[in-house]
């Protein structure tokens, strides 16, 4: 149990920094913009109860927020995605599969954790960006920036599962 | 009773879900009133002195930069012709004498210790506070031209709104003409804003200047906003629409000064009583 509260408090602490230092500078065709810092969220043990998911969703949620001056947006998308995250395990898994309580790339079926982190990450930001803009005025835009975010953000989890993530 | 509480905790998550979206929710659409609030935006100590100390590693890689900007502000200063001052003194107006020879402005350098530039909206954050006599609603500016307006202050650090936010709009005029209008960042390319509200009457052109206007408190008159970079009259409407190039380039500030309007209390309380003398501050 400590040694789990360590695990993710430094997950915690470096993802948020990740986030804020580099990724929120990365100026990728102009308005590209990973938002990793919901791994945290995704990486939560399957069978921590909801309330912790909860809660820390929006911790991790309104720390961004801080540090990015949007408060309570990204807090919301991060609620957002992990309420709904026990429904998309459910949907993506079968019955039969063994599962390991961590549900890492390296723990899990590739396919499986590609499936998680995109429906989740796609949730996330489709939440995320309409909510940043405030309309649906320019609905395209506003979907094309969120595709190609979702696709750098996955890009860089894949990555980050690869290099840091690996127990 | 004992059902609905049964029910209730059954649902325990649904219902902390939908308190924590109520929350956030809140802070999004109090944004202004919280912002205001000092421990939940970049300009508090553990925020601010985490963007400090990661930029105290990153600004070495800078200096070049900076410095050479820094060599081109000085020989600036020290030709004998000094633009912005004539420019100041030609325009006509009696407000603009009068902002010339009474009010006095205070200038405080500062660093950038966090910018962005790719959002919808974006914000900077200064190792400047208040123990520095920071202030909200002092103006920002670089030696290239306006960059924006302190919104919230710490005692060692301050937040504002960049140029490029859209909750923000800088006063502008037309340097040539003096037509005034608001300039607003409307998303997307970090170097382009548009001038609003010029009429089509006034003559402009291609690489005109844009100035701050003298009619806000923020900015002394005559600083450089940008250049008209294309400009059409849009069918069934009565104003131009200008996009502008912004002199600051904002993808590498490094060093700005806060403005600080000694006069400001008195233009404030000058607004007030015109307005209706029961304004509510």
């Amino acid at each position: 149990m400590g040694r789990q509260i360590i695990k993710y408090g430094l997950m915690f602490t470096g993802l948020v920094l990740t986030q804020v230092l580099v990724l929120n500078h990365i100026q990728f065709s102009g308005f590209v913009n990973p938002y990793i810092y919901i791994l945290f969220v995704l990486l939560l043990p399957l069978s921590s109860p909801r309330y912790v998911v909860l809660v820390m969703a929006f911790l991790i949620g309104i720390t961004v927020d801080i540090f990015s001056n949007s408060l309570g947006v990204h807090a919301f998308a991060t609620v957002f995605a992990a309420y709904l995250r026990p429904f998309v395990i459910r949907l993506i898994s079968s019955r039969e599969e063994d599962m390991s309580d961590y549900p890492g790339l390296m723990q899990t079926k590739i396919s499986w954790f590609l499936k998680y982190i995109t429906i989740m990450v796609v949730i996330h930001h489709t939440v995320l960006f309409y909510l940043e803009v405030f309309t649906f005025s320019n609905f395209l835009g506003t979907l094309f920036r969120m595709f190609l975010s979702s696709v750098f953000s996955i890009f860089v989890i894949i990555l980050s599962q690869l290099i840091v993530f690996r127990d | 009773m004992r059902s609905l509480l049964r029910y209730l905790i059954k649902n325990y998550a649904f219902l902390l879900f939908l308190l924590l979206e109520v929350v956030s929710l809140l802070f999004v659409f109090n944004f202004n009133k919280y912002q205001r609030v000092q421990y939940l935006n970049s300009s508090n100590q553990i925020t601010a002195s985490v963007y400090n100390s990661f930029h105290s590693v990153i600004k070495y890689f800078a200096l070049a930069k900076v410095n050479q900007s820094l060599a081109e502000e000085n020989a600036k200063l020290k030709s004998p012709a000094l633009p912005s001052s004539q420019t100041a003194n030609t325009t006509d107006s009696v407000s603009s004498n009068f902002i010339q020879s009474n009010s006095n402005y205070r200038y405080i350098s500062a660093h950038v210790i966090n910018n962005s530039v790719n959002k919808v909206l974006n914000y900077i954050t200064l190792n400047k506070g208040r123990k520095d006599g920071v202030k909200p609603d002092m103006g920002i500016v670089s030696p290239e031209g306006i960059v924006g307006v302190v919104v919230a202050v710490s005692e060692n650090y301050a937040m504002g709104f960049s140029v490029l936010n859209k909750r923000w709009g800088a006063s502008a005029k037309l340097k040539k003409s003096g037509y005034f209008g608001p300039v607003e960042w409307s998303g997307g390319d970090y170097q382009m804003a548009k001038l609003k509200e010029i009429p089509f009457h006034v003559e402009i052109a291609v690489g005109d200047t844009i100035v701050t206007s003298s009619y806000s408190a923020v900015f002394p008159e005559g600083i450089l906003i940008g250049t008209v970079h294309s400009f059409e009259q849009p069918k069934g409407e009565s104003f131009y629409q200008i996009n502008i190039k912004l002199a600051t380039d904002f993808k590498s500030i490094h060093y700005v000064e806060v403005i600080d309007n000694l006069d400001k209390a008195q233009l404030y309380k000058l607004n007030n009583l015109i307005e209706n003398g029961s304004a509510d501050n």
